[in-house]
């Protein structure tokens, strides 16, 4: 199979827009992705899965990953000649900086038919707050209809494009993003309307009315 | 009662009838199956539109069981995270284990010793059988055919159990993989057991073929039901047996040759309908090749080590990166996705549940077909709750 750098000389050539970039994975698994721009992903798909070189033809795993921002290191070393005319010094410099917080959205392509794979793309969000768009994958993959839903339920992801997106896991009054880094559980998240609360709500109307006057003797509070 | 043609029913009666036919015709009915039917196989709904009988939409339901388990992986160390693929797909707990342990090799780069990669081998190949013949047999019970040819399945899947229950101390519950080996090494007793266990399993599957693979009805309920091509296959991401009784030539163990099965000699059933037949069929061939290849693996177990002595199992903590493993599991393609910021924990735990992905296409299956076929369509797709949902 080609590398991921061949992969994305090839789409470059076809679509000079793309913003395809390889992200180097240096774990000994050394499964490179392929970074997409999402403006055109979703015709990169359809030439990563129609080229008659690659024929990814199933998609076979869809998952989000959230970064939040992230406080990076970087050191930079600089040799310093020792004016006095000894060996020359290393000095270390380090600064701090802040990576931007974005969602990604991973897909992990293979070809049944070429037996090959796997090409990892991923797709990220402008940030996780207001920009948290990217193209659906669905029209070109069947296989990403339940996972893009899962992933717009638990990261909170939006997909434009896909055919039913709702939440999938989760129920439907449910608020938040629960896969998302700074997701805490509320305490009372167990909590859940039942036919008892309306029942509760109708008895409170049998119980005597509080006294006008504050004079009155203090009736005890009822209690539902 | 045989009407006389001679004498016709009262005019009115007829009419009477055609009124009441024609003032419910082409309306809807919206059924909500499950989550406690029976036939969904844990808690599973399907909001069912039905004109007559015939269903023209399906929406699949589910999340009861939710637990976030992604979550859980994340908050865990790596080696804390083996127990909880158990009870994933609570029916084939080994290949759960396996799929993580491949994973987690591949992200730091593990080696494992080769007497425990056929120990691998021969308990993934016990797991197919458990779940191939738990399937077959509530397949049975879904087409009507009720209690008994699930039982003699239930049977030959329980001796399987009792070797995992002597070998690990749990029958379901297993957590006996680790990265880089097994937990314990299998004694000879062991072996044995299992040796006497795969030689007679044939017998069953013999018997339980001959029972059922003719039979009328079954054939009625199943073939033509619930049809899938081959296209639609690949593109839904359905792996496993279903994708294979659609003639799709896939099979992990061909394909990738993990582990040592490019050493065993077996072949891969493939089916020509894509139908629900054809979905039993490649399971019960499949059952049949396991004993093939679990009588070569236990010819052929090596000796030596079963656990790479090197693999620090407590305060693993592999390099940043990320690593996508995967297995053919019996339900299909089992994998993980985990990537590594270098802490004890994995930054990012994903599990591409079959159940889950195979579900995709069940509307695509059932339409058009009877609310009673869309029960055996489920059944022969074979989920498990445990997995759909995580």
């Amino acid at each position: 199979m080609e590398t991921p750098e061949q992969i994305r000389d090839r789409l470059l050539a076809r679509f000079p827009g793309a913003g395809v970039t390889v992200v180097t994975n240096t774990s000994p698994s050394a499964q490179h992705s392929l970074l997409i721009g999402a403006a055109s992903a979703c015709e990169v798909a359809q030439f990563l899965r129609d080229d008659p070189a690659l024929l990814l033809d199933c998609c076979s795993n869809v998952t989000g990953v959230d970064w939040p921002e992230q406080e990076v290191t970087d050191t930079v070393k600089t040799t310093v000649p020792d004016p006095a005319g000894g060996p020359p010094k290393v000095v270390e410099q380090k600064t701090k900086r802040v990576t931007p917080a974005y969602l990604e959205v991973v897909y992990h392509l293979y070809s049944i038919a070429l037996r090959h794979g796997p090409v990892v793309l991923r797709l990220r969000t402008g940030n996780r707050t207001d920009q948290v768009t990217v193209p659906s994958l669905t029209p070109v993959w069947r296989a990403c209809e339940f996972q893009e839903r899962e992933v717009f339920d638990l990261f909170g992801v939006v997909f434009t494009g896909h055919p039913d997106l709702r939440r999938i896991l989760m129920w439907d009054a449910f608020k938040d993003h629960p896969m998302r880094k700074d997701y805490v559980a509320p305490d009372d998240y167990e909590w859940e309307p039942t036919p008892h609360d309306e029942v509760l709500d109708r008895a409170k109307g049998h119980y005597p009315a509080a006294p006008a006057s504050p004079a009155a003797a203090p009736v005890p509070e009822a209690k539902p | 009662m045989i009407a006389d043609p001679a004498t016709p029913f009262p005019a009115d009666s007829g009419a009477q009838v055609r009124a009441v036919h024609d003032e419910f015709h082409g309306d809807l009915l919206e059924v909500s199956m499950g989550p406690h039917h029976p036939s969904t196989h844990g808690v599973f709904r399907m909001i069912v539109t039905l004109d007559g009988e015939t269903i023209v939409k399906l929406k699949p339901v589910f999340g009861y069981l939710h637990r976030n388990h992604e979550k859980l992986g994340e908050n865990t160390t790596y080696l804390g995270s083996m127990p909880y693929t158990d009870r994933l797909d609570y029916l084939c707990p080994m290949t759960n284990n396996w799929a993580y342990a491949i994973s987690v090799e591949k992200l730091a780069g593990l080696m494992v010793p080769e007497r425990a990669e056929y120990i691998r081998v021969i308990l993934a190949e016990l797991t197919r059988l458990v779940n191939h013949s738990g399937l077959v047999g509530f397949l049975m019970q879904d087409t009507g055919c009720s209690g008994t040819p699930l039982m003699y399945a239930f049977r030959e899947r329980e001796r399987v159990l009792d070797l995992f229950e002597s070998l690990s101390g749990s029958r379901m519950m297993v957590n006996y993989q680790r990265f880089g080996g097994c937990r314990v090494d299998p004694t000879p007793e062991w072996l044995d057991a299992t040796r006497k266990l795969v030689d007679g399993f044939p017998r069953f599957l013999d018997e339980f073929e001959a029972l059922l693979r003719g039979n009328e009805i079954f054939m009625a309920r199943t073939q033509g039901v619930g049809r899938l091509s081959a296209q639609l296959a690949i593109n839904a991401g359905f792996t496993g047996p279903g994708l294979r009784a659609t003639g799709v030539a896939h099979d992990l163990r061909k394909v990738d040759g993990y582990g040592v099965y490019p050493r065993f000699d077996f072949r891969v059933p493939l089916g020509e309908h894509g139908d629900t037949y054809d979905r039993y069929m490649i399971r019960m061939l499949e059952m049949r090749e396991s004993v093939k290849i679990l009588q070569q693996a236990l010819r052929d177990l090596p000796g030596g080590p079963v656990m790479d002595p090197k693999v620090k199992l407590r305060g693993f903590r592999p390099k940043a990166g990320e690593a996508y493993g995967r297995i053919e599991g019996p339900k299909g393609e089992i994998g993980f996705y985990l990537i590594s910021d270098g802490s004890p924990n994995p930054c990012r735990y994903r599990i591409r549940a079959p159940s889950f992905i195979n579900l995709t296409i069940l509307e695509d299956l059932c339409l058009g077909h009877t609310i009673a076929d869309a029960v055996v369509i489920l059944g022969s797709i074979d989920i498990v709750l445990g997995e759909v949902d995580r």
